[in-house]
């Protein structure tokens, strides 16, 4: 029988270290190889001894397919391919190709310069990995090998995230990786066609959530921004470098378009001007607005955002600025924060979630005095507002993208098991596909019935076709041929043919009956009551009354006798050959029914 | 294209004046027609190569046929098919055949069995679907024929099985165009049993080739459009095809069950797997919106489009595509309008400062959310955050139509209309601003909604923000703060874009006068009065003080306390405004100052009937007395005229009868006056100057009949065969004062020709309407055309000037509607006193900014011209992006002029006005023959002029020398 099985290493019923391993047809898939943030342990990175027990990942594996640029999604690449050793494809669309290293080699310096680990990956491992990937178009089928081939479609979520369909056969998974239903100003909504998997692999961060509509959140935010600006203030926004940022550079920048506004706005650089490069270049991953008026001009050739410069954070004045990092813990945004914090006019926002500890969490609780190293104690007067911008979907994009799918089964990773259970139930409920959600290391097979292609004849099936009439996809239809199994293809010809190929002689195939009817009659009379009675019946055949008192529908025979013993019984001879097969077994049961008594 | 009709509709009537003329002329059209089929039968038969016989055939499309050979042609085309071997020879030759059967004036009953009969014998796909294109161009012209229309459908039926996806397309758009209307049709003696067409169809709606489905769902939409009754067991079939994997597919399914649900709204059908049962056009609208989150955009914009008119469905249907449950970890949250709501109500006023601002609330139970509702849930939710700019419009117009026709409906798609004010592109935000205004009525804003909506008002966008204030202008708003908090945003509006200030104070007098107890106890605040202190008085030509006054003294209008608060410079300042800017400031009823009756008075009484009865008894009297003495009648269309302008100025909403049947009675005062000269009593020679004013009323008379035609809105036939009447009068003048002044025959014969060519030219148009004129000029000349063609033309001069003295004044038939067109140039102002300094040979740009009224279709006709001081008259087209749309009737233009000209020493006024361009030729019906050719020059008949139709604004220039 054969199957499919997926094994999460890494993502199951958890967020974060995003890897899951995919047999289908033989074929041996990694999906993802991220890290996890949580951990600074051996936990960070996907258990790839998982594989690596049953010998070398090159030949296990057929190939590696990174969703997006997240380290969560890529983040153990280099030590997968490089420390562990893999020699295959790894398959990622251009901008994830192009912004990956990027990240990678800060998250590099963040755990080998900073917190100063040994035994982490090289920056040269880095580009020696990077010189194994293979880049995907949207919607190229690309073929790993004669059998498997992937495709990706669009995802939202951040700059190049992309879906991928893995087909063998007529066998096919697909793995969303993280995906947006709803567009946002930088980017468009996830897309899939009716592809009909039989496994769609999707993420469930939001499983539990039904969110509101992005504008009322746009709206506040630009509103917020606004009235801070016009009073005079500054806003700091801390942010992590790629992905949002982007989106709300965007909304600033087109807000202050449209509103004619005049007061600067400053981005830290770094990672991000490299980065913003890269997102002038992908034009077409961007939404429609950005895509139809770029050749005007590129929405990310920023007119009122520059870049940031240590001293401007004491220039007079309102001011706007992104600061990495976003949660508020260290770095720039820190230091800007405690800059401003004392003004009651200036503001900060923070845009996204912050982690248990940080300053940005302690401020969003509606702590008012911090306490910073040194002893001292920061009062902070300005405001700090909350807005969530994420880019995954949510309960409702995720019912949407199956049912665009229509898989015949689900599988969930990327969440937590709680939710899991919730969107699970619905699934399976509303769509009455089976689904699953397995933990890490736990194995889900999945049973397939994989359709064979078998080749007909063109003559036979013109002559089929043309029997029937009217066309109806939905009805199945009977249809006469052999089937000759030859060097692992099969072909459906028609018999003649089979036979002269074959080099065989025809044998003729009867099938007689004898039917037993209570008629003391005639035996001619019996066979005209025969012939009237089919002849009321079947309608649509040729039913004829041979002068030898035979009765013949099409090519049947039917012979009337008396029976030896009892005159009172008379029998029914017929006799069809095994052509006429389906006509003759419809007879003969016709027959045993007896003869309507209305003639008598 | 349209000028190489105008050219055959010539050529046709030339031939026929010949044919009158000279008998030769009609043997020449007629050699050249057999030469037509003959040349292309012998091109055919050189024809070596199917290669060959393509290029002749290519060619000779590139020509029209006339009717009459086209019959000829067919012959031969069909004869050279039944030869030729090679498929796209013959797919040529059947495209022919189609394109020839459509040629006007020839039935092409005669080439059916040739189709049908090569139908039979044909093997190729592509010319079988050719073919029966062929036959649905010649059903399709002959509607009344049944039998032929039965056979067809017989041909079409037994084509359906064919292999191919083309054919069963033809086939399938064959019986839509043509399957019998009536089941009950007498049957054919040949035992045609009727077909049902519809059922037919149906079973097509399951074929394999996704191009059949869809066609076969189009040509079920074409028999509804062409009367016929859908069955309502296709909503069946129709709901199963939304979930087609091929949009098209689905797109047309979306149509199909529109078009169900408008037929049978009140049937009642059940819900799958539950005993329930609906409407049909509740659950047609529960699927349309569902497929308002489909995969493909297409299909999305159909659906959001087609909701809109969808006005029957219940209403907890309708706002249930409003509603989308949010929730957070399983626990229900309200959403961010909920909450804005809540803290209005409540009366709060923080608004999400805190981070658990928008926590969840109560646990929901996880069995009752159903995340995918089986209904309108969220349908224009979705819709409205489309990524697809062109679903979100559609999103919007289909809110807008819906909220027009509910109330309920209006007031709670407010939220998310306002939200619109924030995409991204400007399209839609405009959009919404203008739905929001066309359901005004229904509304009132809340603060935070107002908030919101005047946030706008920063936009830079000129466009968006005059959308605002028109949207302003007519919203009703909840509280004083908010309508002083809109007066605050109105004013930074006008110090951040100061050329905002005539739309703003308009804005605000709309304001004032729809809010007069809102406004009342803001007045102290507004005019900065203190009970005990005088304060400093403000500076009066402040544009942000006046728009302040406006707002004020339009909401004292109807709250007559209000004026207790004005302190004395308000009221110097209000006898100031009230003259300046009349129609921005009413008239008040002031303690101790008498009111100005004539105003009130005119408001009072805006009953029309008296000034419309008016208008309808001096016409009359003019009509009743035309056989007055010439002096009498002079005198009273004098005086009538005279009235009539009085009375247009009057009453703003009769200007447009009155100022046209003015201008028609003038014309025929003109006439009359002409007539009344002395000078036809006198012998020619004597009097060449006297003639002058003769002449002169002809010219007049034919301006001003391009007035009538060109420059009034709402004008119907009956009144331009009037109009082009009273010009082929002034032509006889013309031509009669000509006759009489000139010497010599020879350039009498070309006028005298042409003159005729006029009257038959008239009679051509007009032949419909030629009994209504009887008595008239027209008619009596007509009358006389045949001796008038053989007749010299000193006669032919003789005869109509009898003729035009004999003829009576023709009564104008007043049209339901007429709307004089005029425009008022907003900018340049002509105020300045600087000039506009540029470099000589360079060019200077001039804004340009005008409004325009009842003019149709301004794009193609409305020039601006620029006249300079040394009579150089430069005339330019404005781009079709240059014009606005703000409201039915009105236009608005707001372009630039570019200004060059040498330099001058002095700066020197310029003239800026407004033209509009006509063609006579613009009513003239058209030829129907399609192939396009050469086109043709200018033809004689045809005039073009244009007419001003805006006060002519100065603006001062200095091209200066260009230094080196």
């Amino acid at each position: 029988m054969p199957e499919i099985r997926v094994t999460p290493l890494g993502a199951g019923q958890d967020v974060g270290r995003s890897c899951i391993l995919v047999s289908i047809g033989g074929k041996n898939v990694m999906l993802d190889c991220g890290m996890h943030m949580g951990f600074n342990d051996d936990r960070r990175f996907p258990d790839f001894s998982y594989i690596t027990r049953n010998g070398r990942l090159t030949d296990f594996l057929d190939c590696v397919i990174i969703s997006h640029f997240h380290l969560d999604h890529c983040g153990a690449l280099p030590y997968f391919s490089e420390m562990v050793g893999y020699d295959g494809p790894i398959y990622m669309t251009h901008p994830t190709q192009a912004i990956c290293p990027i990240l990678l080699e800060d998250y590099r310096k963040i755990a080998v310069d900073k917190k100063g680990e040994a035994n982490f990956f090289t920056s040269q491992m880095i580009k020696d990995c990077m010189k194994k990937v293979v880049a995907v178009h949207l919607h190229q089928t690309v073929q790993v090998d004669d059998e498997l081939e992937i495709k990706a479609y669009y995802a939202g979520h951040v700059l190049g995230a992309a879906m991928f369909q893995i087909k063998v056969g007529s066998e096919s998974v697909v793995y969303t990786g993280d995906y947006n239903m709803t567009p946002d100003r930088h980017l468009g909504a996830a897309w899939i066609d009716k592809c009909r998997p039989n496994l769609l692999i999707t993420e469930s961060t939001y499983a539990t959530t039904i969110r509101d509509s992005k504008r009322c959140r746009e709206r506040d935010f630009l509103k917020k921004v606004h009235e801070a600006v016009e009073r005079g203030g500054k806003v700091l926004i801390p942010v992590f470098a790629l992905g949002r940022a982007q989106e709300l550079c965007i909304l600033l920048e087109t807000f202050w378009e449209r509103m004619n506004l005049k007061a600067p706005i400053y981005f830290s650089t770094g990672l991000t001007e490299k980065a913003n490069h890269y997102y002038k270049l992908f034009i077409t991953w961007t939404n429609q607005k950005i895509r139809k008026t770029f050749v005007q001009r590129n929405m990310f050739e920023f007119k009122h955002i520059k870049a940031f410069d240590r001293a401007f954070a004491d220039n007079p004045g309102p001011m706007v600025v992104f600061a990495t990092p976003g949660m508020l813990h260290a770095g720039q945004s820190l230091q800007i924060f405690r800059k401003w914090a004392g003004n009651e006019k200036n503001m900060v926002i923070m845009p996204g979630y912050c982690v248990q500890g940080t300053v940005g969490h302690k401020i969003l609780s509606g702590q008012r005095k911090l306490e910073m190293e040194g002893r001292q104690v920061l009062e902070v007067k300005m405001q700090v507002e909350y807005m969530s911008f994420s880019a995954h979907a949510d309960a409702k994009g995720i019912m949407q993208l199956v049912g665009q799918a229509e898989p015949e089964s689900v599988l969930l990773v990327h969440g937590e098991a709680k939710k899991m259970e919730f969107l699970k139930q619905k699934i399976e409920q509303e769509f009455r596909v089976s689904c699953y959600m397995p933990a890490n290391g736990e194995t889900v097979t999945l049973p397939t019935s994989p359709s064979i292609p078998v080749g007909i004849s063109l003559g036979l099936l013109k002559r089929e076709m043309a029997q029937g009439l009217l066309p109806d996809a939905k009805k199945p239809r009977l249809l006469h041929g052999t089937l000759i199994m030859k060097d692992s293809n099969f072909r459906l010809v028609s018999s003649e043919q089979a036979l002269k190929e074959l080099g065989l002689a025809e044998h003729q195939l009867r099938f007689t009956c004898r039917v037993h009817l209570h008629d003391p009659r005639k035996e001619q009379e019996t066979a005209v009551r025969v012939y009237s009675h089919l002849k009321s019946v079947l309608k649509e055949h040729c039913v004829q009354h041979l002068p030898d008192g035979s009765v013949t529908v099409e090519s049947i025979l039917i012979q009337a006798a008396a029976h030896s013993e009892d005159p009172g019984t008379k029998v029914l001879l017929v006799s069809w050959t095994y052509q006429d097969e389906e006509l003759g077994s419809h007879l003969t049961s016709l027959l045993k029914k007896g003869l309507p008594q209305a003639a008598s | 294209m349209a000028a190489h009709l105008k050219k055959r509709v010539y050529e046709e009537f030339t031939k026929v004046v010949q044919q009158q003329q000279e008998e030769i002329a009609t043997k020449k059209l007629r050699l050249t027609k057999p030469s037509k089929s003959a040349a292309l039968h012998i091109d055919l038969c050189k024809a070596t190569s199917p290669a060959d016989a393509l290029q002749y055939l290519l060619q000779f499309a590139r020509k029209p046929v006339e009717a009459e050979s086209v019959e000829g042609v067919v012959r031969i085309l069909l004869e050279h098919y039944y030869k030729e071997n090679d498929p796209s020879v013959r797919l040529k030759i059947a495209s022919l055949l189609g394109l020839l059967s459509k040629t006007a004036g020839f039935s092409p009953d005669c080439i059916m069995d040739d189709a049908i009969n090569i139908l039979q014998n044909e093997k190729s796909h592509q010319v079988l679907a050719q073919l029966l294109d062929t036959l649905l161009a010649i059903g399709t012209k002959l509607p009344e024929n049944q039998a032929i229309q039965m056979r067809l459908v017989d041909v079409a039926c037994k084509h359906l099985t064919d292999t191919s996806h083309g054919v069963r397309n033809k086939c399938l758009q064959l019986l839509g165009n043509l399957g019998s209307l009536e089941k009950s049709v007498t049957k054919d003696g040949e035992g045609l049993a009727v077909r049902d067409v519809q059922k037919i169809i149906g079973d097509y709606f399951s074929d394999q080739d996704p191009r059949v489905r869809t066609a076969a769902i189009k040509a079920m939409l074409q028999l509804h459009e062409r009367g016929l009754k859908l069955h309502q067991t296709i909503y069946n079939q129709a709901c199963k095809l939304l979930s087609d994997d091929y949009e098209q597919v689905r797109s047309a399914a979306v149509q199909l069950i529109w078009v169900v649900s408008q037929l049978y709204p009140e049937s009642i059908v059940p819900i799958p797997s539950s005993n329930e049962e609906i409407r049909l056009v509740d659950d047609a609208f529960g699927k349309i919106c569902h497929m308002v989150s489909d995969g493909s955009w297409v299909v999305r914009v159909q659906a959001a489009k087609l909701l809109g008119s969808m006005e029957q469905v219940s209403s907890h249907f309708l706002e249930q595509t409003l509603d989308k449950k949010l929730m957070s970890d399983l626990r229900r949250k309200r959403t961010a309008h909920e909450r804005a709501k809540e803290l209005y109500s409540s009366g709060e006023f923080s608004s999400g400062r805190k981070w658990g601002d928008d926590a969840p609330k109560e646990e929901i139970d996880t069995g009752a959310v159903n995340l995918i509702e089986s209904g309108a849930c969220g349908a224009f939710v979705h819709g409205l955050e489309d990524e697809m700019y062109e679903v979100r419009i559609a999103a919007v117009e289909a809110l807008c139509m819906l909220a027009q026709s509910s109330p309920s409906f209006a007031e709670k798609c407010l939220d998310f209309l306002v939200d619109m004010f924030n995409d991204e592109i400007e399209e839609v935000r405009l959009q919404s601003i203008h739905t929001m205004r066309k359901i005004s009525n229904n509304i009132t804003l809340r603060e935070d909604q107002l908030d919101t909506v005047l946030a706008v008002l920063e936009d830079s966008s000129r466009d968006i923000r005059e959308a605002l204030h028109e949207l302003l202008c007519c919203t009703n708003v909840s509280t004083k703060e908010g309508i002083h908090l809109a007066l605050v945003e109105l004013l930074k509006n006008l110090t951040k874009y100061p050329t905002d200030r005539d739309s703003i104070w308009k804005c605000l007098k709309f304001l004032g006068s729809r809010h007069p107890t809102l406004v009342l106890p803001l007045v102290p605040e507004l005019l900065s009065t203190h009970p005990f202190f005088d304060t400093a008085e403000p500076d009066m030509d402040d544009p942000a003080y006046i728009a302040v006054l406006v707002l004020i003294f339009n909401a004292a209008k109807t709250c007559p306390t209000m004026p207790a608060l004005f302190s004395d410079h308000t009221f110097r300042h209000y006898a100031y405004l009230r003259d300046s800017l009349s129609h921005l400031v009413p008239a008040l009823r002031l303690p101790g100052r008498k009111l100005v009756s004539s105003a009130v008075s005119a408001n009072i009484t805006p009953h029309e009937d008296p000034s419309h009865q008016f208008l309808q008894q001096s016409l009359e009297r003019v009509y009743s007395l035309q056989h007055l003495d010439p002096q009498g009648t002079q005198e009273l269309l004098e005086l009538t005229i005279r009235d009539l302008q009085r009375l247009g100025e009057l009453q703003s909403e009769l200007a447009g009868v009155a100022d046209f049947s003015a201008t028609y009675l003038r014309c025929q005062l003109l006439l009359i006056k002409a007539l009344q000269e002395k000078l036809w009593n006198v012998a020619a020679p004597l009097y060449l100057k006297q003639s002058d004013l003769a002449s002169a009323a002809a010219k007049q008379i034919m301006e001003e009949t391009y007035k009538m035609e060109f420059m009034y809105s709402g004008v119907e036939n009956k009144q331009v065969v009037i109009i082009h009447h009273m010009r082929l009068q002034a032509k006889a003048l013309q031509l009669i004062v000509t006759a009489r002044t000139t010497r010599g025959v020879d350039p009498l014969f070309g006028m005298c020709e042409k003159f005729l060519q006029e009257v038959d030219f008239f009679q051509r148009c007009f032949i419909a309407d030629l009994p209504h004129l009887q008595d008239s000029f027209v008619d009596k000349l007509l009358d006389l055309m045949p001796r008038l063609m053989t007749s010299k033309p000193v006669e032919v001069v003789k005869i109509v000037q009898t003729m035009l003295r004999q003829s009576t004044f023709l009564h104008l038939p007043l049209p339901e509607q007429i709307h004089k067109a005029s425009a008022t140039i907003i900018e340049p102002a002509g105020e300045s006193d600087n000039p506009l300094r540029f470099t000589s040979g360079l060019v200077v740009a001039l804004d340009v900014d005008a409004t325009l009224e009842h003019v149709q279709d301004p794009q193609s006709i409305v020039k601006v011209q620029v006249l300079y001081p040394d009579g150089q008259a430069q005339m330019i087209h404005p781009k079709p992006a240059d014009f606005r749309n703000p409201g039915p009737g009105r236009h608005r233009l707001i372009t630039q002029v570019y200004l060059s000209h040498t330099a001058w020493t002095e700066p020197c006024q310029v003239e800026v006005r407004l033209l509009l361009a006509y063609n006579s030729n613009s009513r003239i019906p058209k030829s129907p023959w399609i192939e396009g050719g050469e086109v043709s020059s200018q033809v004689e008949t045809s005039i073009e002029g244009t007419i001003p139709f805006s006060k002519s604004v100065k603006v001062y220039i200095m091209p200066k020398p260009a230094r080196r």
